[in-house]
């Protein structure tokens, strides 16, 4: 067994007749936190939702755990994404279920625990998050956004998964919040072990998550290190990227 | 010149017909791949009974209303046209199998695709913009088998059921407008009925019912699976699941009631 926990070649993926991976090629360690950055609509999403079996690339090869992923059978598919958890960008919490069976649901549906055991469970980890056990019982529509995000996270982190994702998981929170959510999501992998893929375009949030850091743009991964790296890098994109200036080589496509 | 006009004119009809060709081998896809998961564990019994309760029972009062006034007006429409001698049996007859062939089912299908094809496919519509689908297949859970299954089976199942009392509400609504409006005797008119009765007609209507249910169930869950881009793309979902149900709804009908009464 290899350090490697995702480790992905040549990997690309159209829709139509735009290009949105064009070959990416990325490793990811065991308990590493990688943030990838990038643009609006330069396949972020689709990125992860190709790691996560959502999506299936054109070519190239997806390996998790050194099990190649992408064309792989049903059953071997349904054990590898056990593994995985995922945070939302809008929360995607079930509307037609309450806090906690949202929070529940893994233990519900697939370790068919006892309704009461999985309550438990899912008022354990909503404390985890910072949510009172009154919270459980609200619908997700009651909710704040902040709240929301926890839900979510605690929905993602219940089953104790090996390789949590995170899309763009402060977006549309204030930065106050948003710093609430990185510390928690730096607790919850760190106290997890797991390792984590972060999605982002808010580099505040990409500096307190990542161990390392790397930066999609057309298709490719144009750059990747660490946060000291890239605070010294003279790689134009990045830094136009990281200073936020509409000047530079990235130009935006309106 | 005259060439680039023809290449116009064959591409604004290419077009069309490609992506008609394109969107039907996607559905044709959707239904092999739910009629799979809807025969394959694991199913979700508890989502079904929810959804057999809401297109089942919440429809009840929605199909009596409809099919008892389709029974009255029918009543009322045989007896002006037929009126005379023998009257009384003839308008029980033509209730009879006009509401048992025809009107229950069909009133009732168009009824309930309003009612619950439009809805089926705003949620799923709904869940798919939010990305509460792709957080469904996170969780290890196929939204195949967790909703579409118990949504197809709930309506394959119920539509039989709430077309047959839909045939005896529409039957009442018959024999009210003979007794009360066309002052015939009740118990003529209940014995005509009776002697007409043919277990052929309940089974067709019931037959037909059920392919019913399943195409509204059919096209909800299609079309809210394949909307996108928020709001709008869940409008213009909502919009074809009525009217794609709608449509399909009259041509299996037809081919239903050739089936069984072409001789």
């Amino acid at each position: 067994m290899s350090d490697t926990k995702i480790s992905i070649q040549n990997l690309h993926k159209s829709f139509g007749t735009k290009k949105v991976l064009d070959g990416i090629d990325l490793d990811i360690q065991k308990g590493e936190s990688l943030v990838v950055i990038g643009g609006s609509g330069t396949g972020k999403s689709v990125l992860i939702k190709c790691i996560q079996g959502l999506l299936t690339p054109d070519e190239g090869s997806i390996k998790i755990d050194d099990v190649e992923t992408v064309d792989a059978k049903e059953s071997l598919k349904k054990d590898i994404y056990a593994k995985m958890g995922m945070l939302f960008q809008g929360g995607a919490l079930f509307d037609s279920l309450c806090v906690w069976e949202n929070v529940a649901f893994s233990l519900l549906e697939n370790q068919k625990l006892s309704r009461w055991q999985a309550k438990m469970d899912a008022v354990r980890v909503l404390r985890q998050v910072g949510l009172a056990p009154d919270v459980a019982d609200l619908s997700p529509s009651e909710l704040s956004g902040g709240m929301q995000k926890r839900v979510g996270l605690a929905r993602a982190i219940i089953t104790k998964p090996e390789i949590i994702f995170f899309d763009e998981p402060t977006t549309g929170l204030d930065p106050i919040m948003a710093d609430v959510i990185n510390d928690l999501i730096v607790e919850s992998a760190k106290g997890l072990g797991a390792t984590t893929l972060t999605i982002t375009h808010d580099m505040a949030s990409a500096r307190k998550i990542a161990d390392r850091i790397a930066m999609l743009y057309q298709g490719k991964i144009i750059w990747q290190g660490t946060v000291k790296e890239m605070d010294k890098t003279d790689n134009p994109y990045v830094t136009q990227f990281v200073s936020g200036s509409a000047q530079g080589p990235i130009k935006v496509e309106v | 010149m005259q060439q680039k006009y023809i290449e116009n004119f064959l591409s604004t009809l290419g077009k069309p017909l490609v992506k008609f060709i394109i969107s039907l081998g996607e559905l044709t896809l959707f239904v092999f791949k739910a009629v799979y998961h809807a025969l394959v564990p694991p199913f979700y019994v508890k989502n079904f009974i929810k959804q057999a309760l809401d297109i089942g029972f919440y429809s009840l009062p929605v199909v009596g209303l409809t099919t008892i006034f389709a029974g009255m007006v029918i009543a009322m429409q045989s007896y002006s046209g037929f009126g005379g001698v023998g009257a009384e049996s003839m308008v029980a007859d033509v209730v009879l199998i006009s509401v048992t062939r025809e009107l229950a089912p069909v009133l009732s299908a168009l009824m309930v695709a309003g009612r619950i094809g439009a809805a089926m496919a705003a949620e799923i519509g709904t869940m798919k913009v939010t990305e509460q689908l792709d957080a469904l297949s996170t969780l290890s859970t196929n939204p195949f088998n967790y909703l579409f299954a118990p949504r197809l089976w709930a309506g394959l199942v119920t539509l039989p059921f709430l077309v047959l009392f839909g045939d005896v509400i529409g039957i009442f609504g018959g024999y009210i407008v003979g007794v009360y409006k066309l002052g015939f005797n009740p118990a003529n008119y209940i014995n005509a009925t009776l002697e007409y009765l043919q277990a052929l007609d309940i089974t067709t209507g019931v037959v037909k019912a059920a392919v019913f249910g399943f195409i509204i169930a059919l096209m909800g869950c299609y079309n809210g699976y394949k909307s996108k881009g928020g709001a709008q793309g869940v409008g213009e979902a909502t919009t074809n699941a009525v009217v794609s149900a709608s449509i399909l709804i009259l041509i299996f009908n037809y081919l239903i009631t050739e089936i069984f009464f072409a001789k």
